[in-house]
């Protein structure tokens, strides 16, 4: 476990967040969104892993256990939205769903 | 029965009140029974207190009928003070009241008014005795206010006219301002010393006080402009000739005999706060001597018989003033009385003329009128001769006096009188040779009742030997020093008294024989503009129009939009212009509002990091 240093697992999971958040910022499709979001969600939890076996504490583990249950819930209602919208407007492109302006 | 004090102005007050509720189901005659009754009660209380009062070697009295208001250390009583001088005025105010609600009840006889017109008189001489009664000058105050009101009600009785409803609305306004200063004095004198009582607010004064400290001169000064206010002195005289629109008798009660005397009862009342500013003192004298020249010179160019004789009240309050000024204090009270007499004759006689020519005021239309209206000539006669204080009548006992006082304080002073003695003298006798000689113009078609010829002929005897009443008011003023009796004195009465006999002359020269006509003069090149500014009296009206009236009106058209709102509308129109600039950041694109915290997530850590 002490084989790869910390900061390598941190870069990793900061390389994840940022392609999971471009991932966000680019992508039109809810579905697409929805996985940028999940992959965004376990690029903290990695960092919370990475942390935890750094400073040989269960914490980490316990917090990324915490995050898996977000991210089940989060998937649950993102996904039962992302239906309701195609159900209504019959796409699933995020940006012609934009009746909730000022 | 000087208990009964309270009463005195409590009847016409009654009178007022049973007026108002139900004057509109009373007849003609009710109404008139119960209008001048009550003044009529009220008057013969009057009568009763004074023979009780006079027997009692004049003692004050002081009837306590109350608290009108308690707020922490100050209390403002409901009392009446009786010495002298309220009794003189007390006598004034209800007995030539009296005279002139009689008259009235046969003058308004056709009015559909009649009710209302008497409502108004007995408030008014309600308000009127409450002012002379007070013992206190918050009460004084209010008794000042009502006869404000009285008088505001009874310029504009004729209400329908608009002219009528402004000229009401100058009076008002213009003794307001007076009235404000005065207010102010009354709360300044209070903080100092204490107490409202007028007595004791004097004594106070005079041991707290050095002479012709700031304290004792602001406060006379400010009573003084309430003073003038109401008397219709300079500055503030413009109100009076216009408050001619009221009804005749309105004119010969308050605006000759009764209200516009207030001011010269105010400067007696509280004579020991003026001893203590003598600048001031000498500032009433001053007023008072320019005062009845200007009036006088107005008088003379006047067409109209009612502003005639306003001209002259200014004038004669002037003289009034005049006296107060130099510590003359009994002669202007006896100048007061007098004039009430007189010139409550005299208008009442003006109403006889205007009453016959169906509302003609002007002189000029009228002429001839010493056959057909023989008691009305007589009275004007008398008046005349009092107004411009021919011998034995009775204004030259109290004009005489006031002049030599005059004398003795500053000379200028007693030529200013006596040029104004002779104006007075061509001016009143101008109105009497110009309405009752000459040919007819016209002839009178009814007549005069009792009601109105009786009251003329009481006001004409007063007039003529009023100037023989003893008025013992030794007990309320202090002496008047004489300080140098020497032989000049009776080469200036002799001047005192052969300048109203010049006046007439001049007036019968112009006016009855003709030898020189005021037409040609008034027509000269030089002396037409002079004419002309005196007509207007002296321009003051066009001064206070381009200097006050003329502003004021252009600042409120500039403020016809509320200038003063801009700012909260600008405050207003700036947050909706800035909600609007928000509201655009709403785009409903979900993927912009992800970027947009992304990118400030990224700005606070940076921030968070360089700092």
């Amino acid at each position: 476990m002490n084989g790869i240093p910390m900061e390598l697992g941190l870069l990793l999971s900061a390389v994840l967040f940022v392609l999971g958040l471009i991932g966000v910022m680019v992508r039109r499709n809810l579905i697409m969104i929805l996985m940028s979001l999940e992959v965004m969600l376990n690029a903290t939890g990695l960092a919370f892993i990475v942390a935890g076996s750094r400073w040989g504490q269960a914490d980490g583990q316990i917090m990324f256990l915490l995050i898996l249950t977000l991210a089940a819930a989060e998937v649950g209602v993102g996904l039962g939205l992302a239906l309701q919208i195609f159900h209504r407007f019959h796409t699933l492109d995020a940006d012609s769903v934009n009746e909730m302006q000022g | 029965m000087i208990e009964l004090l309270g009463w005195v102005p409590l009847i016409p007050f009654l009178g007022f009140l049973a007026l108002v509720l139900i004057g509109g189901q009373l007849s003609r005659p009710l109404i008139a029974w119960v209008g001048v009754g009550s003044v009529g009660i009220s008057a013969l209380l009057v009568s009763l207190i004074g023979f009780e009062f006079l027997n009692g070697m004049m003692q004050p009295y002081q009837l306590l009928l109350g608290s009108w208001m308690t707020i922490d250390d100050m209390s403002v009583p409901l009392g009446f003070y009786l010495d002298a001088l309220s009794m003189t005025m007390l006598f004034v105010v209800t007995g030539v009241g009296l005279l002139i609600h009689v008259y009235s009840a046969g003058f308004m006889e056709s009015d559909p008014g009649y009710a209302r017109f008497f409502a108004y008189m007995n408030l008014f001489v309600s308000a009127m005795l409450v002012l002379v009664l007070a013992d206190n000058l918050v009460l004084l105050y209010l008794g000042w206010e009502g006869v404000g009101l009285g008088s505001y009600l009874l310029i504009g009785f004729w209400y329908e006219d608009p002219n009528n409803g402004y000229a009401a609305r100058k009076a008002f306004v213009m003794t307001r301002i007076g009235d404000t200063s005065m207010a102010i004095g009354l709360f300044l004198l209070f903080t100092q010393l204490h107490t409202f009582d007028i007595q004791s607010m004097m004594l106070r004064a005079a041991s707290q006080w050095p002479i012709g400290t700031l304290l004792p001169v602001v406060s006379a000064a400010l009573l003084l402009g309430g003073a003038a206010g109401k008397s219709a002195q300079l500055p503030l005289q413009t109100w009076l000739p216009d408050a001619m629109a009221g009804p005749t008798p309105v004119s010969a009660l308050i605006h000759a005999a009764t209200m516009v005397t207030a001011g010269v009862y105010l400067i007696a009342r509280t004579h020991g706060l003026f001893l203590l500013a003598p600048t001031v003192q000498f500032a009433v004298a001053v007023i008072g001597a320019v005062t009845l020249l200007i009036a006088g010179c107005s008088a003379l160019a006047q067409t109209d018989i009612k502003r005639i004789l306003a001209y002259s009240t200014i004038s004669q309050i002037g003289y009034m003033f005049l006296a107060l000024g130099v510590g003359a204090w009994s002669a202007a009270i006896f100048h007061l009385l007098t004039h009430a007499f007189f010139k409550a004759l005299l208008f009442l006689a003006a109403g006889a003329v205007i009453f016959c020519f169906h509302h003609e005021h002007n002189i000029f239309k009228m002429g001839g009128l010493r056959k057909a209206m023989p008691l009305t000539f007589w009275s004007f006669m008398i008046g005349s001769a009092a107004l411009s204080a021919l011998p034995f009548t009775s204004g030259f006992y109290s004009k005489h006096e006031i002049l030599l006082a005059a004398f003795e304080a500053s000379p200028v002073l007693w030529a200013a009188g006596c040029l104004g003695a002779l104006i007075t003298g061509i001016y009143s006798f101008r109105l009497v040779f110009v309405v009752f000689f000459g040919a007819q113009s016209r002839d009178v078609d009814k007549g005069i009742g009792w009601r109105m010829s009786a009251p003329l002929l009481l006001l004409g005897i007063l007039a003529l030997f009023g100037g023989l009443l003893q008025i013992p008011l030794g007990s309320v003023f202090p002496e008047l020093v004489n300080s140098n009796p020497d032989h000049t004195v009776n080469l200036v009465s002799a001047i005192t008294l052969a300048t109203p006999i010049l006046g007439l002359l001049i007036a019968v020269l112009f006016y009855l024989t003709g030898t020189f006509s005021a037409q040609r003069l008034a027509n000269n090149g030089w002396a037409r503009p002079i004419w002309q500014f005196f007509l207007s009296g002296w321009g003051m009206d066009v001064l206070y129009d381009s200097l006050l009236v003329h502003p004021f009106k252009t600042i409120s058209k500039l403020n016809k939009n509320d200038v003063v709102d801009g700012l909260y509308i600008a405050i207003a129109w700036l947050s909706r212009k800035f909600h609007h600039m928000v509201i655009m950041s709403q785009t409903g694109l979900v993927r912009w509002y992800a970027s947009s915290m992304a990118l400030g997530v990224v700005i606070l850590i940076a921030i968070g990091w360089l700092s």
